[in-house]
């Protein structure tokens, strides 16, 4: 490899905020100032190889430099290429994927406005505008507009980021046009978010198995949290060997949570078994499904717990490394997080030696930048490696092949903290909760147009119905979202629907990530459509042509019909169904195999454009 | 028909490819078992020099048991398999990734792609006057070749050719995401700015003429390309003693561009800057 790096250097402050991540830079040949000779530049080239291997810290990188100054320049990008010897077109790649990063000067204050279904729905189109009206050139604050922030319990929702050392962050939800522009001009004096159990309205209730600690334990107290029960399943999962943990998840029916609902036991199984080592466990914490924010809530509310079930997964698959891969736009979960796996490490909970046991196990946290699409599972491999978030094609599967290429169990982290409860109370108690097609306790992102948006946990089998009239469903309902953005709509006189993975397939509709958001009669329903059709447009990676050029055309149509019904809308309609149809068939990952899915149901079963 | 390789014997794969037997050596690709029985998969994105990227789709064949369609070109052929090339479910994904294309892209210099828009009734203008595609000037910025992002498809052919595949050099990436990704050097500048050696094998693989020689790029302008008119002698370069065979593309007693074979043992079709562009001191009459 025979790298070529422009001229352009970095400004003093670039060089730093690198430096503080990677170290100062050893000799010239890696970025060092070439006004000293030293011995080394004389002798060798440090780098090569050995930085080569670190590429996976391109981004952390990204986000050093983006947090520090607030955009990433060429000589500031040049400067990290060196470092880790990755050539600047490829990183230059990278940092053009994620919606976070700037490769264009702009201001150091950046305040994200959510525009995504439940802000939408909750006034987001004017509320920007009264903010970029307010908020206007020389206010030294950047507005822009951001798919789901993941605030959908508090909607409408913005997230001020203020580049410096340290980065300074304010969420403001439910905001005002007044609100967000505080938030944005004096981060630090922003008022506090409400507790993690604000988003938690069954909170305290003792029936609770995956929400019981959240709203009850201090976040921040590891003592607090083993007061309440934690770490009994570690313990356990140390008595049953890493074949008896697997077993119990096995027996006690767990299926992935993210939507593809696969067996957890048997991915773990199909892991462990692999003969190449090391082997890898990640958690996808990557939650950017429009309407989701259950996996937020439960690492802001019960860190711990997370920290805990990632070393019970690891120990079952024989991973020593663990990567906790947390979206971009949850600053409180990620402090919650780095507190609890920095105590955990300290009281030999993580690190060589986890509970005296003689297991070695480790969690590191990455922060995504801005990418839907680097919630499935290859593409955050990819991510977290350095490269572009773009989908693996499968096979090879991540069991066998994931991360860094070796057998690597992914899931998220709703499933991981189901393991918990299987531990502690057995499989077969576990499996007692729900159906016998779909075990145990899930969760449930419910906003929209209900008087207590939120976190609910139900055990499977409870109807739509009894969710929402839990959630304060209001009058004249227009229609529910099922599953989120990828998920599809229901009426409702659907509403006795089974949540269960095997009721809503009969129902020809699923469950997918948990989210069941409402939307009364005045909702706009076409505005709502071209909406999740702009989602997908945006978030697509762009890899393949079905979804690439299919997002596009498909949110040209509904613009085309968007005031248009009946005959003088059929055409348009034919042209989305043959496009889904093809998108469905044809694209490499899930985005684009379910990106038509929830238009595709307005249609068919609201009748969008009749 | 069944496909045998020369070389170390592998064992073979059996399946079922549209209902008949199918064997080929473990490891071919379904392309491969299409290629061997006479059937035409279309493929755009497909490469015989690089490791399929599978980012077209037009290759796509339906596989029984398997919930979407999978790519031919990159999908191994595994025993027990049950293969149908040329179904209506097939054929309607081909022709809407064709449509999408073309809807998109200038397929104008593409190979094969009007043929297939004909078999597959493909209609891109359906999409409409407005539907979005590029409408860039081609990129002129040095005397070699021309990057004609109109005619990109985005297939990576050439991100691969630059990087770890064959060359090694690492100047080309896709830059941004979706519908807005783009090939493009470092913090996109001219190709003169970037780390591009000018080997020119991104123009070897490239399938649509969205890279060209400028050489062509020139005559294509001047309407004075004619591929017909052409002859292609097979050399050696006289430039080292590595001894790459250069294919000299000839019109009007001019030599009008330079490939390499992709069947040569040593070379796979790649060049350097000498033989894929030093050819005027062959023609200098002066």
């Amino acid at each position: 490899m025979d790298l070529h790096f422009g001229d352009s250097k970095p400004t003093d402050e670039e060089r730093a905020a690198i430096d503080a991540l990677l170290g100062p830079a050893e000799s010239s040949w890696e970025g060092a100032a070439r006004d000293e000779m030293r011995a080394a530049d004389l002798r060798w080239a440090r780098g090569g190889r050995e930085a080569r291997e670190r590429r996976d810290l391109l981004l952390p990188g990204l986000h050093a430099v983006n947090d520090r100054i607030g955009w990433i320049s060429e000589g500031a990008l040049d400067y990290l290429c060196r470092r880790l010897t990755v050539p600047p077109a490829e990183a230059y790649g990278v940092a053009t994927f994620y919606a976070m990063f700037s490769v264009k000067p702009r201001p150091a204050t950046v305040l994200h406005m959510c525009t995504d279904l439940a802000c939408a729905a909750a006034g987001a189109a004017e509320l920007c505008a009264g903010v970029e009206a307010r908020l206007g050139p020389g206010s030294g604050v950047g507005v822009e507009r951001s798919p789901c922030l993941g605030l959908c319990e508090r909607a409408p929702a913005a997230l001020a980021v203020r580049a410096g050392d340290p980065v300074r962050t304010a969420v403001s939800a439910p905001t005002t046009v007044a609100w967000a522009a505080m938030a944005a001009s004096a981060p630090d004096s922003a008022p506090e978010e409400p507790p993690a159990a604000f988003a938690v309205p069954q909170a305290g209730d003792p029936s609770l198995v995956l929400l019981s600690r959240v709203g009850v334990v201090d976040p921040a107290s590891l003592d607090d949290y083993r007061a309440h029960g934690g770490y009994a399943a570690l313990r356990r999962a140390f008595a049953l060997g890493p074949a008896g943990v697997i077993r119990e998840v096995t027996d006690a029916g767990l299926v992935g949570r993210g939507g593809a609902a696969f067996p957890t036991g048997r991915k773990w199984q199909a892991t462990a078994s692999q003969p190449d080592h090391p082997h890898y466990l990640v958690c996808n914490a990557d939650e950017s499904e429009p309407g989701t924010f259950k996996d937020r809530v439960v690492m802001e509310g019960d860190p711990y717990a997370l920290v805990e079930a990632m070393t019970v997964a690891a120990y079952a698959v024989g991973a020593h490394k663990g990567y906790l891969y947390l979206r971009g736009e949850y600053p409180r979960a990620l402090h919650r997080m780095e507190h609890a796996i920095g105590q955990a490490r300290a009281r030999g909970l993580l690190g060589e030696d986890v509970l005296g046991q003689g297991y070695a196990f480790d969690i590191e946290i990455r922060r995504g930048a801005g990418a839907y699409i680097c919630g499935e599972e290859t593409a955050l491999f990819n991510s977290i490696e350095g490269y572009r978030g773009e989908p693996r094609s499968k096979p090879p599967f991540p069991v066998e092949k994931g991360l860094f290429g070796k057998p690597t169990a992914e899931n998220n982290v709703e499933t991981l903290v189901n393991v918990l409860p299987i531990l502690t109370r057995g499989a077969e108690a576990y499996a007692a909760i729900g159906t016998p097609g779909s075990t145990g306790p899930k969760l449930y992102c419910v906003s929209g147009s209900v008087d207590r948006p939120g976190i609910y946990e139900l055990p499977f089998g409870s109807t739509l119905g009894e969710l929402l009239e839990l959630a304060g469903v209001r009058e004249r309902l227009r229609a529910v979202l099922l599953g989120g953005a990828a998920g599809g709509f229901v009426r409702p006189d659907e509403l006795d629907i089974p949540l269960t993975f095997e009721g809503t397939r009969a129902a020809g509709t699923t469950l997918g990530s948990g989210v069941v958001m409402a939307f009364d009669e005045t909702v706009p329903l076409p505005r709502l459509l071209l909406r999740i059709a702009e989602f997908f447009r945006d978030e697509s990676c762009g890899q393949c042509v079905p979804c690439r050029v299919g997002t596009v055309r498909q949110e040209e149509a509904l613009h085309r019909i968007a005031e248009r019904t009946g005959a003088a809308a059929a055409d348009d309609i034919a042209l989305l169904r043959e496009v889904g149809r093809a998108m469905r068939d044809a694209s490499i990952c899930g985005l684009g195999q379910t990106a038509w899915n929830a238009v595709e149901s307005a249609i068919d079963r609201l009748g969008a454009y009749e | 028909m069944t496909a045998i390789p020369l070389g170390v014997p592998r064992r073979l794969v059996e399946f079922t490819l549209d209902g008949q037997e199918a064997r080929v050596p473990e490891g071919s690709t379904i392309l491969d078992a299409c290629r061997a029985a006479g059937k035409d998969v279309p493929t755009l994105c497909q490469g015989d020099t690089l490791t399929p990227k599978n980012a077209c789709r037009v290759c796509v064949v339906e596989l029984e048991g398997a919930r979407t369609l999978v790519p031919a070109c990159s999908r191994k052929a595994e025993a027990g398999m049950a293969v149908r090339t040329d179904t209506e479910r097939a054929r309607h994904s081909r022709k809407i990734v064709i449509e999408l294309l073309a809807s998109s892209v200038d397929l104008s210099t593409t190979p094969q792609v009007a043929g297939w828009i004909k078999e597959y009734e493909a209609k891109p203008d359906r999409f409409g006057p407005d539907a979005a595609r590029l409408d860039e000037e081609p990129k002129i910025d040095n005397g070699l070749y021309v990057r004609d992002y109109d005619k990109c498809i985005l297939c990576y052919k050439c991100v691969d050719a630059c990087g770890d595949q064959w060359q090694n050099t690492f100047a080309i990436s896709v830059a941004g995401r979706g519908f807005d990704a783009r090939i493009a050097v470092e913090h996109d500048a001219p190709l003169t700015d970037s780390a591009c050696v000018y080997c020119g094998n991104c123009i070897e693989v490239c399938p649509t003429g969205a890279l060209s020689f400028r050489s062509e790029f020139d005559m294509r302008a001047a309407g004075t390309w004619d591929e017909s008119a052409q002859t292609e002698t097979t050399t050696v370069c006289a430039y080292c003693g590595v001894g790459c065979n250069l294919t000299l593309h000839v019109q009007d007693n001019e030599i009008v561009k330079v490939t390499s074979p992709h069947d040569n043992p040593v070379t796979h079709g790649n060049l350097c800057i000498k033989g894929r562009f030093g050819y005027q001191h062959v023609q200098n009459r002066d």
